[in-house]
């Protein structure tokens, strides 16, 4: 494996891992508040059907992502009612929000384009285009750096650069602003934030409607950079994988960036190599795929540090009478 | 404090909610520019119509009611399985070891095989995500989310690597033996003639419903059932009167695994007669919705299981006749969990009040 090949499988790790960052960040703001949310595939998975549409449509990337983002926040708001409003069962909603985007994204597609669920490929402005970073062409030649700047730090789409620029803003409205501090107060302990006279309901709408941006922007990623258009449950589980590293991540923003890295790179590893062999066993695909997984559960059973949620999490605030 | 009546709340609840559920559904039909009135119509008549439609319509219903009772049997211990996915996958998994293994002689022999088969293989994946629990407090939702995943790598791993026959192209186990074919509806003395031959639903049908009584004694008529309902309640109370958490989940955890389980002998070894990739078709996921619409009660589980057998069976036939995607059945699957279960407060609280309120008014008078 020379240097070259390194570099191409980082850079396909880099892809792969941007729609994880963003809905793990995105999972990050509505765990903090104390709102559980197992329904970020949903969410990605309704952004990418809208912003692949829209952008077919209009042939526009930027209204593509305008729409994602509207379409995920729509059921981000329905997720905000269930749990915040009506004090439901916030696990029961997740799973009602991603039955929901599954299959109303078809039904959808189905109406708008008759292409059996997916929407018309996109070209030119109704995708996100690389971007080439200055001097990247310039450097290309030079050894070791060059590869790595002109290929693997430059040449992405706006989205990438937005991701990675979400983990120190998501790090400095979490732990320096007002804003953060009582946004973790709330996922702690609801009743200390109420007692201050700050709004519970509105913060963790609040808390809701970040985590509906940043999971639309994740899916608008996938259908309109990553891929070029939407195709039936093109999330594939990524919601999942999202929420798999927000765990292992501890809940943190820059950790979050490591894990979602992480997954991303086992992907691209897989994706590379079905097969890997060891010399002693080969490792089948099947197993590089559900590494992540594993690796979660072994995180949240504690034998590698202890993963504890935010002590909220998961239940309806109910105001003292 | 007045209580509402019983019927608010097992039936009238419900009903409305399932009512919002296809309203909206109708919404979304006239969107997509079609008549939800000739959806229903072609539903019903593809669904409830002939032989053919009530043989599928039962044999979609009977993996329901295993479905179902799984996640209500953890439910009633406070653990949302939602993992039965996964534990169908591996119940399916058991069974076809089980029926490949030996040249069984009759399928009543096989059967009562697979049946242990299958419950075994559920409750083994259920296990480690209930020990997880109960021993190290890691999120059940979580662990059994990731072990649905899991379970459909190691099946994957498992049909392409191992079971697949020499030369066989695709992902699936050998076919089984004629032997070990349950019999459908169509094979069965007096109600055979109701049923034409090519119906899936067999006599797993009549398992589905032991299991619903045996449920039913199990939570309200022994002791263990007792712990559990106790538990799920109050694991304070519960731990106060002497109750073991770790027993209680581990004990319902490992039933809802068997029972999300043994719905295999329905798709594997009574309609398949071989292992496929996604033979589960999201039933474990489906067992939710049912669970929640029927109040997590055997009976009412039942009634679930029936409807969303309807649906799914009038769903399939929607998309052959109409322009309408069968994806429509996730959408109203999607809407009756959503106000079934996390909307549930929508209705329950002002209805609630309403009938405290006539009740203190006639008690004054």
């Amino acid at each position: 494996m020379d240097f070259g090949t390194i570099v191409e499988i980082l850079d396909s790790a880099v892809r792969l891992g941007t729609p994880l960052l963003l809905a793990c960040l995105a999972g990050l703001f509505s765990e903090r508040a104390g709102i559980f949310d197992i329904g970020l595939e949903g969410k990605m998975l309704m952004a990418a059907f809208f912003s692949g549409a829209v952008a077919a449509v209009t042939g526009s990337a930027w209204l593509g992502l305008l729409a994602g983002v509207g379409g995920s926040m729509s059921l981000a708001m329905v997720h905000g009612l269930a749990s915040i409003t009506f004090r439901g069962n916030q696990l029961i909603s997740g799973v009602a929000v991603n039955f929901l985007a599954s299959g109303f994204t078809v039904l959808i597609a189905q109406s708008w384009f008759q292409q059996g669920g997916r929407t018309p490929q996109l070209s030119g402005h109704a995708r996100f285009e690389p971007i080439t970073l200055p001097g990247a062409s310039a450097v290309k030649d030079v050894p070791v750096i060059g590869p790595l700047y002109s290929n693997l730090i430059s040449g992405h789409t706006i989205l990438v650069y937005v991701a990675f620029a979400m983990v120190p803003l998501t790090w400095w409205v979490l732990f320096r602003t007002r804003f953060g501090l009582r946004l973790r107060a709330v996922g702690e302990n609801p009743e200390s934030v109420d007692t201050a006279g700050v709004s519970v309901i509105r913060l963790r709408y609040t808390a809701v409607a970040i985590t509906g941006v940043l999971a639309g922007l994740a899916g608008t990623y996938l259908a309109t950079g990553l891929a070029a258009g939407f195709v039936k449950e093109m999330t594939a589980g990524r919601g999942y994988i999202a929420l798999a590293a927000l765990i292992f991540a501890k809940w943190r923003p820059v950790p979050a960036l490591g894990a979602t890295m992480l997954f991303g790179l086992l992907e691209a590893i897989s994706n590379r190599y079905p097969n890997i062999d060891l010399g002693v066993v080969t490792l089948p695909i099947q197993f590089m795929q559900a590494v992540p997984y594993i690796l979660t559960v072994v995180i949240l059973a504690g034998f590698i540090g202890k993963a504890i949620p935010p002590r909220a999490g998961g239940q309806p605030y109910v105001k003292e009478r | 404090m007045e209580k509402t009546p019983k019927w608010v709340d097992v039936a009238l609840i419900p009903f409305l909610n399932l009512l919002i559920a296809f309203v909206i559904s109708g919404i979304v039909v006239l969107l997509i520019g079609e008549d939800p009135i000739k959806a229903i119509k072609v539903m019903v008549s593809g669904a409830l119509g002939s032989p053919y439609g009530w043989g599928y319509t039962l044999y979609y219903a009977t993996n329901f009611i295993f479905t179902g009772l799984a996640v209500a049997v953890a439910y009633h211990a406070s653990q949302f399985n939602i993992g039965g996915e996964g534990q169908a996958t591996l119940g399916g998994l058991g069974v076809a070891l089980v029926c490949l293994a030996l040249p069984w002689p009759h399928w009543s022999v096989a059967l009562v095989a697979a049946m242990i088969g299958g419950a075994l293989f559920g409750a083994a994946w259920a296990a480690i995500p209930a020990w997880l629990q109960a021993k190290r407090g890691s999120h059940i939702v979580i662990t059994t989310i990731m072990f649905n995943f899991i379970g459909a790598s190691l099946l994957n791993y498992m049909l392409v690597n191992v079971l697949r026959p020499r030369g066989a192209m695709d992902p699936a186990t050998a076919r089984f033996a004629r032997e070990t074919y349950l019999p459908t509806f169509h094979d069965l003395p007096v109600i055979g003639q109701f049923f034409s031959k090519s119906v899936p639903a067999n006599i797993s049908f009549f398992i589905a419903l032991l299991a619903c009584w045996l449920v039913w004694i199990l939570i309200w008529r022994t002791k263990l059932g007792f712990e559990i309902r106790a538990y799920g309640r109050s694991e304070s109370a519960a731990r106060y009167a002497g109750i073991s958490p770790v027993k209680v989940i581990m004990v319902a955890m490992l039933i809802s695994g068997g029972l999300a389980g043994l719905m295999a002998i329905n798709n594997v070894m009574g309609q398949g007669h071989r292992l496929v990739l996604n033979s589960v078709e999201g039933a474990g996921f489906i067992g939710i919705a049912v669970a929640l619409m029927g109040r997590n009660h055997p009976v009412g589980v039942f009634l679930a299981a029936i409807l969303f057998g309807f649906l799914y069976q009038g769903g399939g036939e929607l998309a052959l006749e109409t322009t309408i995607p069968r994806e429509l059945i996730t959408v109203i699957q999607a809407l009756v969990i959503l106000f079934t279960g996390a909307f549930d407060n929508m209705l329950r609280a002002p209805i609630e009040s309403f009938f405290v309120a006539r009740a203190n008014a006639r008690k004054e008078a």
